[in-house]
């Protein structure tokens, strides 16, 4: 009988490709891997316990720090459950700057992915060029809520507000005398409103995506390190809960946006891409090209929101805060805003699952309510969890350094799956 | 500067006077190699700073021309942590084996006309030995570590090691042929005369060898897997901080240097002008530039490390095996096919191979 010699190594969760914190014990037999064991917990955080004690609306900050890199797209999911629990519809112009947000927090995802997914496959450069976008988009967010990442920007009802008429500039006072050509550059785009920022983004933002793709899609060694690295059939995928990009990639076209269109889905134009061989490699092109898609649909919500002023909100104090106007001079609206960020609203008793495509697959919550002003039950549904778990089928039999391709092709974020 | 010193010290047995005159020769090369070693990391800084849209070290000194000295600095007052149950003594010893052949190997190397610190006949199987030494270094690093990461680390490394000397070999014996001599300074000499008569052209495969063959030779990207950060976080030198870990930083950017100047040396005809050639030294100003010497040789050596840190900036890491069966299937096969090229054409008395 031959001689078994297999040793088990801990992967993380202190590692530089752990992707905060997992923790993996690997058996080794040399550099192949004969297991993988993936470990989670060390970012639980109790997410869905602690929004069962609270008002509806003072969980949705906690729906941003799930998935920290796709904020707003968290939020999406809690905030239209709320909304199919109360039966409410948020104006379409809601509807159109959530889609807006949505794409913008794809490409946010997609980008930072793109850069980890780079360099753990030892590719510094790639990851540098996507943050000098992402500061862009930040930008966006920063713009709209005030922070650059954990937003709070969606309501049930529709957003916190309207989108701003003028974007933030780095420098107050634009002096074309003392100001460097580098500082002056920083500011490209930003003399109009937020939505002329937005369409000069989408304007240069394909340029971007080519300068990306040239380094990475047809190099050799990038092909090398990711064609045929952990494959996945299109059966295996569905039975193991694949959802968004790693289902896609692997050949099954299915995406929330167009299957059960929610929001302004179904009015926008777009085209799922969809992978052949089910690859470390169709993953990435997948979502390149989903990060071309996500530009696409901006555009279009950019002319929409042009063309379409009007409330961004329902008009019911129940739900949405009343002017700071209205507030100083008529005590009933004094007494919403009161009663609205002290107690809530009470929602109707039942249970409604909402799911949103978030940029690494369906994002869902299920809400049950006792006719209370806090949900009963919150259970999330995180996409990254089922990834997670079929680590160990992808990684078997490949060396250690298609681990760490793995776990970057996974897109894994630790906030969600830990919740 | 030689005849100076002896004659000033005159009046002790020449054999001394010899010796004297070859620890100034020492000193002043390891100098000098320590000092393009520390901006060498300032170097790939920068300019891997500017590939990637950012500043690089400006803080220390005047535009961060001071920050070497600061990182060596604080890497010698850090405490040297001996992981529990390493193997104490060689695990002190590993740095010193790995620094001590990367700087030995600067012995025979000719630097400008008719200076090298060692004129060995023997020098380029004496510059194969030194290069392949370095890597008990760094094999011992990781086994006395007693860490997984550092032993997977090393055993990346012997194996990459043993399959690149082959090409690294090859690649040499193919210069050998050319030059028709071991001696470095010969060899150079054997180019002299502007562009035309340097090695790269008649050994242009060879060249390609031996300059991706070192940097995989080095450890240095796309070839890090001995380190390779996002996999075996810092592969051999995982466990190792401080002074120790300086060692082990000098030497592989000594390796790097010595390998940039070696390409240069033994392709690109070392001190030898480009312009050797085509401007006649008696020109009036111009002239100056047909003149062979240490400047060209700096100019060249620094070409060849730019592109390893672009190589660095650039690609993603290969996979381990990935890196095996370059060497062994794709360089050894193509050094063996153009030794038995260049030996049909020598024997035909064809290009320079006479």
């Amino acid at each position: 009988m031959a001689e078994f010699q297999s040793y088990t190594m801990n992967f993380g969760p202190q590692h530089p490709a752990a992707h905060g914190v997992l923790r993996l014990v690997l058996e080794m037999d040399g550099e192949v891997v004969m297991r993988a064991d993936p470990h989670i917990g060390l970012l639980h955080r109790a997410t869905e316990k602690l929004a069962e004690s609270k008002p509806y609306n003072q969980s949705i900050g906690y729906m941003d720090r799930l998935d920290y890199v796709s904020m707003m797209a968290n939020e999406h999911g809690y905030v239209l459950a709320i909304e199919k629990l109360l039966g409410i519809e948020p104006p379409p112009r809601a509807l159109y700057i959530r889609v807006m947000f949505d794409e913008i927090t794809r490409i946010l995802n997609h980008l930072l992915w793109l850069g980890c997914h780079g360099l753990d496959v030892g590719a510094m450069t790639i990851f540098l060029y996507c943050f000098r976008e992402r500061e862009n988009l930040m930008d966006c967010y920063e713009a709209v809520s005030g922070t650059r990442m954990h937003a709070t920007y969606y309501r049930p009802g529709g957003v916190y507000r309207d989108l701003p008429e003028r974007m933030p500039r780095h420098l107050a006072q634009p002096d074309a005398n003392r100001v460097s050509g580098r500082d002056k550059a920083m500011d490209e785009g930003r003399d109009g409103s937020l939505l002329d920022f937005i369409e000069h983004f989408t304007r240069r933002f394909p340029g971007h995506v080519d300068e990306y793709e040239t380094l990475l899609t047809e190099n050799r060694i990038w092909k090398q390190r990711t064609v045929g690295i952990s494959v996945v059939s299109p059966e295996r995928a569905l039975n193991l809960g694949f959802t968004g990009p790693m289902l896609r990639g692997s050949g099954v076209e299915w995406d929330l946006r167009k299957k059960q269109p929610y929001a302004a889905y179904a009015d926008v134009d777009f085209d799922i891409p969809v992978g052949v061989n089910g690859d470390c490699y169709d993953r990435y092109l997948v979502r390149v090209e989903e990060l071309r898609q996500s530009n696409r649909i901006i555009r279009q919500c950019v002319d929409w929101l042009r063309a379409n002023p009007g409330p961004v909100m329902v008009d019911d104090y129940k739900l949405a805060p009343p002017k700071r106007e209205e507030m100083k001079e008529k005590m009933e609206s004094l007494i919403h805003h009161f009663k609205l960020f002290t107690e809530g609203y009470c929602v109707p008793e039942g249970e409604a699952y909402a799911a949103v495509e978030h940029p690494k697959g369906e994002f869902g919550v299920y809400l049950v309510s006792d006719g209370a002003n806090k949900p009963f039950r919150v259970k999330i549904r995180a996409p990254g969890f089922a990834h997670m778990a079929a680590m160990d089928e992808m990684v078997r039999g490949h060396m250690l350094a298609d681990v760490v391709a793995t776990i970057g092709t996974m897109d894994v974020v630790f906030g969600e799956i830990d919740r | 500067m030689a005849e100076l010193l002896a004659n000033w010290l005159d009046f002790l047995p020449p054999e001394a006077i010899g010796a004297l005159i070859d620890l100034v020769a020492i000193v002043a090369v390891t100098v000098v190699v320590i000092l393009c070693v520390a901006y060498a990391t300032y170097l790939e800084r920068k300019v891997i700073g500017f590939m990637q849209l950012r500043q690089g070290p400006n803080r220390v000194g005047f535009r961060g021309l001071l920050q070497p000295f600061a990182d060596v600095l604080k890497l010698l007052v850090k405490e040297i942590v001996i992981p529990g149950r390493a193997n104490r003594w060689l695990f002190l010893t590993a740095p010193v084996l790995a620094l001590v052949p990367a700087l030995a190997a600067w012995a025979v190397v000719p630097l400008f006309p008719g200076f090298a610190v060692a004129d060995l006949n023997a020098g380029l199987l004496y510059l194969l030995a030194m290069t392949s030494l370095g890597i008990y270094g760094i094999i011992l690093a990781g086994w006395a570590s007693n860490s997984k990461y550092a032993l997977l680390g090393a055993m990346r490394s012997a194996a990459q090691m043993v399959a690149y000397e082959i090409a690294m070999g090859f690649a040499l014996v193919g210069v050998l042929m050319a030059a028709g001599s071991l001696n470095l300074g010969v060899i150079v000499e054997k180019q002299a005369g502007g562009v035309g008569n340097w090695f790269i052209l008649p050994l242009l495969p060879l060249f390609l060898v031996y300059f991706i063959s070192g940097i995989a030779e080095t450890n240095r990207a796309p070839f890090d897997v001995a380190e390779g950060e996002s996999e075996i976080v810092a592969g051999f030198h995982v466990e190792y901080g401080g002074a120790t870990f300086a060692m082990f930083f000098l030497a592989e950017y000594a390796n790097m240097i010595l390998i940039a100047t070696l390409t240069a040396v033994l392709f690109l005809g070392g001190w030898d002008s480009p312009f050797a050639g085509l401007i006649d030294r008696q020109w009036p100003v111009v002239g100056i530039l047909a003149a062979p010497g240490l400047f060209w040789l700096a100019a060249k050596t620094f070409l060849f490390l730019f592109v390893f840190l672009w190589l660095r900036a650039t690609f993603p890491r290969y996979r381990y095996d990935q890196i095996m069966r370059l060497g062994w299937k794709v360089f050894i096969p193509v050094t063996l096919v153009w030794i038995g090229v260049e030996a049909v054409l020598s024997v035909l008395d064809i290009g320079p191979f006479k």
